[in-house]
Order: structure tokens, then sequence, then C-alpha cells
């Protein structure tokens, strides 16, 4: 077979696999409804406010409860303790502090 | 070179996938966050709140409820993981029961029937059996969440009645919840609230292309494809100058060896996007995030499975496809029309 072929050969087996990977994605976000519902059922019940991502540090296990006196939030050099801290984005409630101090 | 640029693929649509796949749950899980949560500071800390604050909030008027919210944090020394304690107001089991998360569960090898043991605020002992787990379906909100009565959580910690850690009020017209956070913060100067809109934005964001490591890791993916087009836009080797000038010689048109180099740069580029979406597409809804838990992980002896809904956003890939595809076929033409328009004498004898 000429390289062309197995070119051609391996576009569509490629092609139809993600087509069959949208399709997975599709059903499943169409099914997620009742397990979405049931925790959001149980974010309601519990008055929860986080989702529950890194549970190293109080910080980033509750991102939207964590107050100014934290590594990383105090000023843009301080020395960030955890690994997770270095991934996400401070809350919108230390940036609104921020605003107020800068 | 097929497999790098695959590699650049995978990552890179590893985190779109991820990122907005995570975003896109928390936008619909936390719609049911508390509309306004009030936290007294000092000094800068979150301290405890006086209980006595929800008579004056209750009096604002447009506050249609409000009450207290108990939830702290225990460190378990058995296995060095930090737990999230709370007490809900419709937690049926009783004192001396526990309900807890299946992170808990699989960490501390813990099922409903056993007995776990906490080190209470005056160093004394406190036995809890454990009543239910989670379903592991929910780990996103509660894996390490443990849920107990309020006496035992006030015993635990010693706090005492006139406290709670919070308050939540909820308000009879969502459109005057500005206002009333303004009234509440007028009432009480030392407390700060946290608005229901606040937290998702946060968890809109909380990827975002700016926040620390994700800098460097975009930086890495663009630099991977400077080098890239730089490989090809710098010139072609010797062999590849030559094939176009053979070309060239056996009556070959210019606007033909241009075809036929961006049809080569096409198929190197779309076989590695192809294959770079599908692996990455199958390492973040099949494999839990498998490459990114080290980076997830952290020090965390306590790490949450990672089962995400597979929320695909198709701009965000025909993004990527944009930003990979596009780049490197075009790459690959503007060397190949430089050695196209040479004399194929020139470039066969050199």
């Amino acid at each position: 077979m000429r390289k062309s072929g197995f070119f051609l050969i391996y576009l569509t087996l490629n092609g139809l696999l993600l087509l069959f990977l949208f399709v997975h994605a599709f059903f499943h976000t169409t099914h997620a409804g009742p397990l979405l519902r049931e925790n959001s059922e149980l974010v309601k019940r519990l008055q929860l406010t986080d989702l529950c991502l890194f549970t190293e540090a109080s910080y980033t296990r509750h991102l939207t409860q964590a107050d100014l006196n934290t590594p990383f939030q105090d000023y843009p050099t301080s020395l960030e303790h955890f690994p997770s801290g270095s991934l996400l984005m401070p809350s919108e409630m230390v940036k609104r502090s921020y605003g107020k101090t800068d | 070179m097929f497999f790098v640029y695959t590699f650049v693929v995978f990552m890179l649509a590893s985190v779109v996938f991820f990122t907005h796949a995570i975003k896109r749950e928390a936008s619909i899980v936390l719609k049911e966050a508390p509309e306004m949560i009030i936290q007294r500071t000092a000094a800068g800390r979150q301290e405890l709140i006086p209980v006595e604050y929800l008579d004056k909030i209750q009096k604002i008027r447009g506050v249609s409820s409000a009450w207290t919210r108990l939830w702290g944090y225990y460190y378990d020394p058995v296995n060095g993981a930090n737990y999230t304690l709370m007490v809900s107001q419709e937690y049926q089991h009783g004192p001396g029961t526990i309900v807890i998360g299946e992170g808990i569960s699989r960490t501390r090898f813990a099922y409903p029937g056993d007995e776990m043991e906490f080190r209470a605020f005056d160093g004394s002992m406190m036995i809890l059996q454990i009543q239910g787990v989670f379903p592991a379906d929910s780990e996103l909100v509660s894996s390490d969440l443990m849920l107990l009565s309020e006496d035992d959580f006030r015993r635990l910690f010693g706090t005492s009645k006139e406290y709670a850690t919070d308050l939540v009020v909820r308000v009879r017209n969502p459109r005057e919840l500005s206002t009333i956070a303004l009234k509440v913060s007028e009432l009480l100067p030392d407390t700060r609230i946290i608005l229901r809109e606040e937290i998702l934005r946060t968890y809109d964001s909380i990827f975002n292309w700016r926040g620390g490591m994700m800098v460097f890791f975009l930086v890495g993916a663009l630099l991977a494809f400077i080098i890239f087009a730089w490989d090809r836009a710098s010139g072609l080797s010797q062999e590849e100058k030559r094939e176009i000038g053979i070309l060239k010689a056996i009556g070959w048109e210019t606007s033909d060896v241009l075809l036929m180099k961006f049809w080569e740069g096409l198929v190197i580029s779309l076989s590695a996007f192809l294959a770079g979406v599908i692996l990455a597409y199958c390492h973040v809804f099949f494999t839990n995030s498998i490459v990114f838990e080290p980076a997830l992980k952290g020090w965390a002896v306590l790490y949450p499975t990672f089962k995400l809904i597979p929320f695909i956003d198709p701009s965000q890939v025909a993004t990527l496809f944009f930003l990979t595809v596009v780049p490197y076929s075009v790459a690959t033409v503007i060397p190949s029309w430089t050695a196209a328009t040479i004399d194929p004498d020139t470039v066969m004898r050199a």
C-alpha cells in the first residue's frame, strides 16, 4: 500500500475516534443532569461555598473564604508555600480588598 | 518531530479540557451556594462571629432569613490529612456520630460502623462513629467533608454557644443584595461580606492564564511552537532543496511545489493535532488527569479524584486547531517558496 493510503486510514480512524469522543461527551453531559442536581442539592443543603479541588492549604481548599493573611496573597513577591497556590488565581474577595489598599 | 508536536498539542488540549470542565461544573453546582456570607475579621484574619449579630441582621429590611454556619479544619495526625468539619442544620444522626466524604474513607480505610478518634482542643480524646459516606460521585464537593452534630463540633474545638464560624443571609429580592450588603457593612464594620456572584466569578477565573504556573506552561508551549516554526522557516535541508530542484527540473511549476509542501505540512500538523486532542480527551476524562496529578496533588495527603463531566467547548477546540495547525502549515510554505524560485540547476549542484 502507498504511504498516502496509510495516511488516509490513519486520518479516517482518528476522525472517527474524535467523532466518537464528541458523541461520548454529548451523551455524558446530557445524562449528567441528575448527578449535577444531586451535587447542587448537596451544596444547597450543607451551604457549601467551594469545590474540593485541593486539600493541602485552607486558602486553596476554600478559595472563596480565604483571608488576606495567606502566602502569595499578602503581596506579590511573598513566598508561596503550597504548589496549589501557584496554580490558582486569588478569589474575587481578595482582589476586591486589594483594590482598596493599593 | 511528530511526537513532540503531538505532545505539545496534548498538553495544551488537556489544560483546555480540564479547566473548562471544572469551570462549567463549578458554575452549575455552586449556583446553590449561599447568597450572602458574613464573616467577622480582626487583624486581617477571619474570626468567630458572635451569634447576637443575627438579631441586628434580621432587622434589616429585605432580609428574609439568616442563620449561623459552623465549620472548620481538623488536622488528622494519623495520616497527615486535613479535613473540613461542618455542622449541618439537618444532621439527623445525633451526637457521637459523623458522616464522611469518600476521600476520607479512602485515605483512612474508614467505613460505616467504624470509629474515628479525634483530639479535642483541650487534649482529650473524642470517639465518633461513622454513620455514612458521601457518594463517590459527589467527591468534587465532599471529598474531605465530615459532618457532625453541633454539640460534638463545639466540644471538639471549644467553641462557645455565643459564637459561630460565619453567618448566612437570604434576601427576599436578589436585586437588593448589594444594598443589603452595604447596610450590613455599615451596621457591622468589623465584618466582610462574600456574595454568591463573587463565588461564581472566582471559579469562573480559577485557572486564568495569568495564574502562576499557567503562564510558564503557556509560555513553554508557545516557545515550542516558535522553535517549530523557526526550524521550518529558517530553511530547508540540502536534501529537501535537491528534491525541489529535481521536481522543478522535470517540469513541476513553483505553485505545484508550494502546494505539495503545504500538504506535507498539513499532514504532519493535522495528524499531530488529531492524536493530541484524542489523547488529551482520554487523559482528562478517562484517566482523571493522571499527568497533572503530581502538580494538582501538591503536598496533600487526601487527594480528591477528579471524575469530571466532559464539557467540551467547540470554540476552544477550534481555537486550538487554528493556533497549532495553521502556523505550522504556513511556516512550511515560506522556505519552500524560496527554494522553488531558485534555478533548479543551482539547487541540484549546491
